[in-house]
């Protein structure tokens, strides 16, 4: 289903899984290295059958703030982009987006929804 | 034999001079924290528009302070990874540049091989040790041989140590930043009031890592679940029992390494290690000794740069006009097996 050029935004509270879903995707793309939070950096690369750019938006609050850091590249570029806490810019991403959130039912229980055109 | 040294990974814009790879001559860090303490963290962007602004003074400044001119200068020693790119590209751009005109030797250097340095600095240590380096970016346990020879034993496998701190922190609004606030309010709390999961790392060779992930999980969705009997639900004792997991979650894999390799010297870095608990538990590893680099060691700064430089100059294994910059380094990820 994913393929170059596919965007994901993946929101959920705090311990939903956001980051252990991306594992998932991580590990579907060959990617051996171990996906960590981006937290403090923003914004990770990992090297894949095809580019994976994992964002973390927890610590920014707007679009404007988001656009700083020059998410376009890799948007529109040729890797799958996984943005967590992507609520808070919504209206950036392109209509091809596939929108993800997770929510805790219990300790051991998530419900997950998947929503999205286009892709 | 005197290296300049510039250190403009995050948020810190640092030059310093350094002799000898021990010899502290200046050591100039001006930090951008009043820029991004509104945003709670580094805004990459930012960043490296401040370091732009900053970075021709800071040098200056450097060179100043300790009275060496630009041609006395033996090399150019920079960070060019890992880090935020946009902000070590500065600093890398600056040192090709100096590198250029002065027709000096380049020396690439890899800012957490220097942290895992710096306290050579400060005190005769003699090879080999355990490295343990805790901040909001970085968990490391690493086998030290010489400065250029580590192996990673242990990182984390999701969050930062640091990272937890911060986000149980702003999750119970526990005051900025998270650590020290944290650490403040643990002083009235019981760390038993909530006995938080050590997580159990069986899959492959994890004998060493952390995961912060499940206890922050833990604090913030599941807390009624490690409720210690009738304990108070207050911020004191969420924080004391926090930190508490938090420290020995990391201090159970360092003995563990200090038992498996029998190695007895023990040094500590990175922002984490001014917490309180966890300096009194690594000093209490039996039978180790634990060197705790000063403050100014312990952050990011350009002095380890430059003495980490020297011993690369040493070698000659200089960097060429096309040292790149690079977000990452692959050596301190660990793999599947």
């Amino acid at each position: 289903m994913l393929k170059p050029g596919s965007v994901i935004t993946l929101d959920g509270p705090l311990g939903a899984g956001k980051t252990t879903f991306v594992k998932g995707i991580a590990r579907a793309l060959g990617i051996l290295e171990v996906v960590t939070s981006p937290s403090f950096t923003i914004i990770s690369e990992y090297h894949g059958t095809i580019p994976l750019y994992h964002m973390d938006l927890y610590r920014i609050d707007s679009i404007e703030e988001f656009e700083l850091i020059g998410p376009e590249e890799m948007i529109d570029g040729d890797g799958i982009s996984v943005i967590e806490w992507a609520h808070k810019v919504k209206d950036f991403f392109p209509e091809r987006t596939i929108m993800i959130s997770i929510k805790i039912e219990d300790d051991r229980k998530r419900t997950i929804t998947v929503e999205g055109s286009g892709w | 034999m005197k290296i300049l040294g510039i250190e403009s990974s995050c948020d810190e814009c640092s030059a310093s001079v350094v002799e000898d790879g021990k010899h502290i001559l200046s050591n100039v860090i001006a930090t951008q924290i009043d820029f991004h303490r509104v945003y709670n963290g580094v805004v990459p962007e930012i960043a490296s528009r401040l370091h732009t602004e900053w970075i021709t003074s800071v040098v200056r400044r450097a060179l100043e302070e300790c009275n060496v001119s630009l041609q006395s200068i033996d090399g150019i020693a920079v960070t060019n990874r890992p880090g935020l790119v946009g902000s070590l590209l500065v600093g890398v751009s600056f040192a090709k540049g100096m590198a250029l005109a002065l027709d000096k030797p380049l020396i690439g250097v890899d800012h957490i091989r220097a942290h895992l340095f710096a306290p050579h600095l400060e005190y005769e240590i003699s090879y080999p040790y355990l490295g343990v380096l805790v901040s909001g970016g970085h968990t490391v346990i690493s086998k030290v041989d010489s400065f250029d020879d580590i192996t990673v034993m242990g990182t984390t496998i999701d969050d930062a140590c640091g990272e937890a701190f911060d986000k149980v922190a702003k999750y119970y609004e526990l005051g900025y930043p998270g650590g020290v606030a944290i650490d403040r309010l643990s002083e009235q709390g019981d760390p038993c009031a909530f006995n938080f999961p050590d997580p159990s790392l069986h899959k492959g060779d994890h004998r060493y890592d952390v995961s912060y992930s499940g206890l922050k999980t833990a604090v913030i969705n599941q807390l009624e679940h490690f409720r210690n009997g009738e304990s108070v639900m207050s911020k004191e004792n969420i924080a004391a029992s926090f930190q508490k997991a938090a420290v020995m979650m990391l201090i159970k894999r360092v003995k563990r390494a200090v038992k498996d390799t029998g190695i007895r010297t023990i040094v500590a870095g990175g922002g984490v290690v001014a917490n309180s608990l966890l300096r009194k538990e690594l000093k209490n590893i039996d039978r180790t000794t634990v060197l705790f680099p000063s403050r100014v060691l312990c952050t990011d700064n350009a002095a380890m740069i430059a003495g980490i430089g020297y011993y690369y100059f040493q070698q000659g294994e200089y960097s060429s006009l096309a040292l790149n910059a690079s977000a990452r380094v692959d050596a301190f990820r660990k793999k599947y097996p």
